[in-house]
């Protein structure tokens, strides 16, 4: 079930460099949203059109809470909302992560893919042990936030600025990370090795994906991505099929 | 009290709304928002005789006003449509339009056989896409092969045809004359106009098939000059669509000749547009005393 509603500004606060936190009060799109779903966020400026896909960070009570990074034009006008604001929102749109029974969880995350993880956390903290892999080009955001779960949090930055120096599956491997699933989100080349290093080892992977999109409710067919089908593929739709998906189902390029 | 029926080829829809092909899939996808029994007629994604996998991604870009697509028509399938589709649209009372594209002309007659059988109310040949290297646009674009490709489906089709018209042509009532003649009971228009979107930083297209459609608030004044000078040189009704956002938008193209419109990109934008526009436009009836539309149609 997916609606759109309009929802009040209650804060937006730039947390890192192009880095906001927004938060909505969104009551029935908070009711039914789940971790790993995401929002379709309208600019409604006249002019971008197309809703923006952005990762549901959190819900807490009424409000939503979109942690989004300043990538183009309508992110661009999302990060000058102010308090008090009207924004339209179609959501919760997408699968979310599955939450399976396991004894102790992985959470990777990379960049703008942190956010989506929180929630995430949150849910798998109550049903077992939790390790959070967190990288960022250079400094951090949202580490509290995990930290304040109770949750165990490893950072690694490419510039060494925070944690370790490098890639965030690099410092898993150096760490020979253990855990029963792993769930995750970052950029596709993150992914791509974070898929081997799970299936390599035997653990479930769990990845959410990104592509352009247009509607969000798997009307447009914009946003295809390519999974194992028998011997080829088939283009399966990010928004309504994911944007969680098994990595052994996709076919990385 | 105001009437908003509206006939086509014998078929009486409640009301002149309908969507436009590829943007409302296959109603299923909106019906969290819209409540379909308030739609004239839902007209699904082309369906082809076997299943589609479109194009690479990115299909998609937005541009000044509207958005650019090269999905190149993925769908599952006539049979998956005619199993799992047909079913869950029949649960409301709305008439289906299936849009029907294929590669080849034997290609589009086996859709079309395929669906003779089939619980559809009307046919829309889609001979217009611009995202497809064979079939397509390519049909769509020479009166010849627009002849004989509507006069071939209009053989093989039991239900009404429409044909849906390509923008991306010198005259367009030179190909509405064409497919009036070979037969088409209808015509809807405009498909998607032929666009670029260039991303300078990485110099090279944004979408992977480089060219696409664009469609959008941004090319509504080019379809309703096309309706207004098709509506003119042909006999047969038309169902305008374009960039329309709004009733007034709805409005602007009954009154350049359309006999129904089409919501397309305004449901991405807006979920709830068609119904939107359904209100909007018994609202400017009963404002404007027009009881039914036939008072206003085609009176530009």
């Amino acid at each position: 079930m997916k609606i759109v509603e309009k929802g009040i500004v209650v804060k937006n606060e730039r947390i890192a460099e192009g880095i906001y936190d927004l938060r909505i009060k969104l009551p029935k799109i908070a009711s039914l949203a789940c971790c790993g779903q995401f929002a379709e966020v309208y600019p409604d400026n006249g002019v971008n059109l197309l809703a923006r896909p952005i990762s549901i960070c959190e819900t807490r009570g009424d409000i939503i809470r979109l942690v989004f990074q300043v990538a183009g034009k309508g992110t661009k006008i999302f990060s000058g909302l102010k308090e008090g604001d009207t924004v339209r929102v179609l959501g919760p749109c997408g699968n979310g992560y599955p939450l399976v029974k396991a004894e102790k969880y992985i959470l990777a995350g990379g960049g703008i893919g942190v956010p989506p993880l929180l929630e995430t956390a949150k849910k798998l903290k109550a049903m077992g042990e939790v390790e959070v892999f967190l990288g960022f080009r250079s400094g951090s955001f949202l580490v509290e936030d995990f930290e304040a779960l109770g949750v165990n949090v490893n950072i690694a930055t490419d510039d060494g600025s925070v944690g370790f120096k490098g890639n965030v599956v690099g410092f898993m491997e150096s760490l020979d990370a253990k855990g029963d699933v792993i769930y995750s989100c970052g950029p596709k080349i993150m992914l791509k090795y974070l898929a081997k290093f799970g299936e390599g080892r035997g653990i479930t992977t769990y990845v959410s994906m990104e592509e352009r999109m247009a509607c969000g409710t798997g009307a447009c067919v914009g946003c295809a991505i390519k999974i194992k089908s028998g011997d080829g593929y088939e283009n399966k739709k990010v928004c309504k099929d994911g944007p969680v998906f098994d990595s052994r189902e996709v076919i990385w390029e | 009290m105001i009437d908003t029926r509206v006939k086509i080829a014998g078929i009486e829809f409640k009301n002149p709304v309908t969507t436009a092909s590829g943007t409302f899939g296959s109603g299923r996808e909106f019906s969290d928002f819209v409540d379909l029994n308030r739609l004239g007629a839902v007209t699904v994604k082309g369906v082809a005789a076997k299943p589609w996998q479109g194009n690479d991604a990115p299909r998609i870009a937005e541009v000044y006003g509207g958005m650019l697509n090269s999905v190149g028509l993925q769908n599952p399938g006539v049979e998956y449509f005619i199993r799992e589709d047909i079913p869950f649209l029949r649960q409301f009372d709305t008439k289906i339009i299936v849009n029907v594209c294929g590669h080849t002309l034997d290609e589009y007659t086996e859709c079309v056989r395929m669906l003779r059988e089939a619980d559809v109310d009307m046919l829309e040949l889609n001979i217009s896409c611009p995202n497809v290297k064979e079939g397509g646009m390519a049909f769509g674009t020479d009166c010849k092969m627009i002849e004989k490709v509507v006069s071939e489906v209009k053989k093989a089709a039991k239900q009404p045809l429409i044909v849906k018209m390509t923008p991306n042509v010198t005259d367009i009532t030179e190909t509405s004359k064409a497919a009036e003649a070979a037969g088409a009971d209808a015509l809807s228009m405009i498909n998607t106009l032929t666009g670029m979107k260039i991303d300078i930083y990485k110099r090279k297209p944004v979408l992977a098939n480089k060219i696409g459609g664009v469609s959008g608030p941004a090319v509504k004044p080019v379809a309703v000059r096309m309706v207004w000078q098709s509506a003119k040189a042909v006999k047969i009704p038309i169902i305008g669509m374009g960039g329309i956002m709004s009733a007034e938008d709805a409005i602007e193209f009954i009154m350049a000749g359309a006999a129904m419109v089409s919501a397309g990109t305004a449901n991405f934008i807006n979920p709830t547009a068609t119904t939107d526009i359904i209100s909007g436009i018994e609202e400017f009836m009963e404002k404007g005393g027009i009881k039914d539309l036939s008072e206003i149609r085609g009176i530009v």
